[in-house]
């Protein structure tokens, strides 16, 4: 197999990204082929090379880069079953993400700059999927948190996007720090960053601090894959323009932390406690995210928070030692998130808001936009989990794997022992797991009855805010978006039709599970079908959930109906019924910014202003004395120059004088 | 002779002009106490050449060469008296104070922060 073809993949969107850095100012008209062409090729390359490598085969190439005079760094490529699948899936997913962008973005006078860093981050993630050496793939992880950090501040003018920006960074970096030393320390004792020769490491019982180097790694993951307790950043991150939330904060960055762990398992499957934090982890990112999804407004919150628990049910499938599960949730949420945040995209294009709540007011808005309903009913019913849709089968393969850890006989797959996974860990997130499907399916329902309710309903909350211009609900977490486009016009065909395309794996990927020659195969070769009892339990579960969603929406309008006096009565929000006194909190992400607020923030702002008296006031204290002190003594040697020649010469002959008697005497 | 009148004579001429140079106020008088100063060197030298009968008389020569240069001294000398006080409408030594350092009144350290804030470039509050 050519060398060359895999190579290319992460190469052509990062010419094309400075291609588009370079030409962008002086000729625009060239942004949107510069946009599209690269990613849509190695899209293509990405699938040519899957085909090629085939399933169960592995490539690994690599070149030295450099000595270190410790572990070298090696400029490698491993190919394998993962690679092929979730390259496939960025290409696709960044593909339909640049065609969407040059209708979204079509009067942004900054979208030359914003096309070239979404193919630079793409760039990245490809290299990251492909790379065979930890050093390679931390330049990539690098570069996608960099990328990140620039698109969600891409709307600079708002307070809120450069704060999120700022958040979404230092809360990354937060982790990645950790996860630095836990790549050295990984390199260290394996003798190479190479990821073939760290698993062999693994295999050998060489690794000597395997709990250690996971939680080290853990951390990184953490805050990449927007887990407890480095979550808090996802959410704010919505204030990106919503095609980059699909590409980046839904598909496929917040995902390399799970593919990462994927990718080192057999590193993590040597430590039973960082299995059982992962799973703890997982379980409170997906319950706790789930609720706050359920109290949102803002329809990019809700979908933001039921990303952050989705990535919880990777974690947890990785928790339970089952990577196949995990990857398999990840490629089939990176595409019906992506579909979920791009058919958001139109909803908000359309209604001009982001508020879930001023959306249930328009009454049109179900029939304005045919495609984004219908391609949002879809995806939301993956996200639900009903079958036959793709989100089924994957979150059931995860519920399957954790059962299996639960019960002590782990689906490792041969990568590792299946004694190695706590029995524990999959008792969590098996719990956690289904009490996070119900939740999910709760919000799911919600989500769709406010954002589409029935024309009757429609007509009738508009009657109720006659005069009232839909406004968000007051004192909600709101990620304003500055809209793209003339709300009058329809949408165009470019952010229609990619919302098809990528409804054709919602609907259909999860298919593909159900022989062990199919998917499986390109994996560990493992089954990913779902057994009876947890498909059962999964789906009655879901199903239990989207009926108490509707029986509580239903509550909450007929209760709206009887009090019609209260002309400026919020809209019937089932969440507002369903969590009772935890709405408040729920709605702020139960306050955990503000207790990062007063145990982080204040203490370093406090110490930075310590930093500040000590440098204004002491420091330049002996600074300014030293300067003040001279001053003094140049003032003093300035009052004898007085320009009177006699005076002068009198301190001459004294001088000469007293110079003549110190001669005198001394000799 | 000895040696003695001669260089008591040159301490006495010197001293004078030490105290003219010093006291006198007239820039004319502070001249004329230079040559007072000038002429006490060239009897030393002259007493000095005498005494230990120098063959070459390089004190005679000495002498003569300084006489020479302070005539022409004392005409440049004269000549910038000449131009102050055209200018000055004074030949009054104590008075030609022009190149004196008139700016050192008070140190600028006690004008106040607020000049030095703005010099660092910060806010002036």
């Amino acid at each position: 197999m050519n060398i060359a073809l895999p190579a290319l993949v992460p190469a052509l969107p990062a010419l094309g990204a400075a291609a588009t850095f370079a030409t962008g100012r002086r000729a625009p008209g060239y942004a949107r082929p510069l946009a599209i062409l690269p990613v849509a090729a190695a899209a293509v390359l990405a699938l040519v090379t899957a085909l090629q490598l085939g399933t169960g085969a592995t490539l690994d190439v690599a070149t030295r880069l450099t000595p270190t005079g410790g572990p070298e760094i090696w400029l490698g490529l491993h190919l394998d079953g993962y690679t092929s699948l979730i390259s496939v899936l960025v290409g696709v997913v960044a593909t339909c993400v640049q065609i969407y962008s040059t209708a979204y973005l079509r009067t942004d006078p900054r979208y030359p700059s914003y096309a070239a860093l979404v193919s630079l981050f793409t760039a990245a993630m490809f290299l990251v999927v492909y790379s065979g050496d930890l050093i390679l793939l931390l330049v990539g992880w690098e570069i996608m948190g960099i990328c990140s950090y620039f698109l969600i501040g891409h709307h600079w003018e708002t307070a809120d996007a450069r704060a999120a920006s700022l958040k979404a960074f230092l809360v990354t970096k937060l982790g990645d720090v950790p996860f630095l030393f836990g790549i050295f320390l990984l390199g260290a004792d394996a003798g190479t960053f190479r990821i073939q020769g760290v698993l062999a490491a693994a295999a050998h019982g060489q690794l000597h601090h395997p709990t250690l180097i996971a939680l080290l790694l853990l951390a990184g993951v953490a805050g990449k894959s927007a887990q407890f307790p480095l979550h808090t950043w996802l959410p704010d991150a919505m204030a990106g323009p919503t095609p980059v939330s699909a590409l980046i904060h839904a598909a496929t960055m917040v995902a390399a932390g799970i593919y990462l762990v994927a990718r080192l398992l057999p590193v993590f499957l040597l430590s039973g406690a960082a299995l059982v934090v992962l799973a703890v982890m997982a379980g409170v990112t997906m319950v706790g995210s789930a609720l706050c999804a359920l109290a949102q407004d803002d329809i990019k919150r809700v979908l933001a928070y039921s990303t952050v628990g989705q990535l919880g049910y990777m974690a947890g499938a990785l928790a339970s030692g089952d990577r196949e599960a995990a990857v398999f949730h990840l490629v089939s949420h990176g595409a019906f998130k992506a579909l979920l945040f791009l058919a958001a995209g139109v909803l908000i294009h359309a209604a001009h808001t982001n508020s879930l709540s001023a959306m249930s007011r328009l009454p049109g808005l179900r029939d304005r936009v045919p495609d984004a309903r219908w391609t949002l009913g879809i995806g939301l019913v993956a996200l639900v989990g009903l079958p036959p849709f793709s989100g089924f089968f994957s979150k059931e393969s995860v519920l399957t794997a954790a059962e299996h850890a639960a019960t002590g006989d782990a689906l490792t797959n041969g990568v590792g022992p299946a004694a190695a996974v706590p029995q524990v860990a999959g008792w969590i997130v098996l719990v956690t797991g289904l009490l996070t499907a119900l939740l999910t399916a709760v919000y799911a329902t919600r989500l769709w009855l406010l954002a589409f309710p029935s024309r009757r309903a429609a007509q009738a909350a508009k009657a109720q805010a006659t005069a009232a211009a839909p406004v968000a609900e007051p004192g909600a977490p709101y990620s304003p978006e500055l809209d793209e486009a003339d709300p009058g016009q329809s949408e165009p065909a470019a952010m229609r039709w990619p919302l098809w395309v990528l409804a054709v794996p919602t609907i259909g990927f999860g298919v593909s599970s159900l022989r062990t020659d199919w998917l499986p195969k390109l994996l560990d070769g493992g089954s990913l079908r779902p057994s009876l009892p947890t498909a059962v339990l999964g789906t009655g579960v879901a199903l239990a959930g989207v009926l108490i969603g509707y029986a509580a929406w239903r509550t909450a309008t007929a209760k709206a109906r009887r009090s019609p006096a209260e002309a400026a009565a919020p809209v019937p929000d089932p969440g507002r019924v369903l969590l009772g006194p935890l709405h408040g909190p729920a709605q702020h992400g139960f306050h955990l910014d503000r207790l990062y607020s007063l145990a982080f923030v204040r203490p370093t702002v406090a110490a930075a202003e310590l930093v500040k008296f000590l440098d204004r006031e002491v420091v330049e204290g002996y600074v300014q004395a030293s300067g003040g002190t001279a001053k003094l003594l140049g003032w003093v040697v300035r009052r004898s120059q007085t320009g009177n020649a006699q005076t002068y010469l009198s301190a001459l002959l004294a001088g000469v004088v007293l110079i003549a008697v110190f001669v005198a005497v001394g000799t | 002779m000895h040696l003695a009148y001669p260089a008591v004579l040159a301490a006495l001429l010197f001293s004078i002009g030490v105290y003219g140079l010093l006291a006198r106020r007239n820039a004319i008088l502070v001249l004329m106490s230079v040559e007072l100063m000038l002429n006490a060197v060239n009897l030393n030298l002259i007493a000095f050449d005498a005494w230990l009968r120098d063959a070459l008389h390089a004190g005679q020569a000495l002498t003569l060469f300084a006489i020479t240069i302070a005539a022409a001294e004392i005409g440049l000398g004269l000549a910038i008296v000449l131009l102050v006080f055209r200018t000055r409408g004074t030949a009054d030594v104590d008075r030609l104070r022009a190149l004196g350092d008139r700016a050192a009144e008070v140190p600028a350290q006690f004008d106040g922060a607020a000049t030095d804030n703005a010099a660092k470039g910060q806010a002036v509050k």
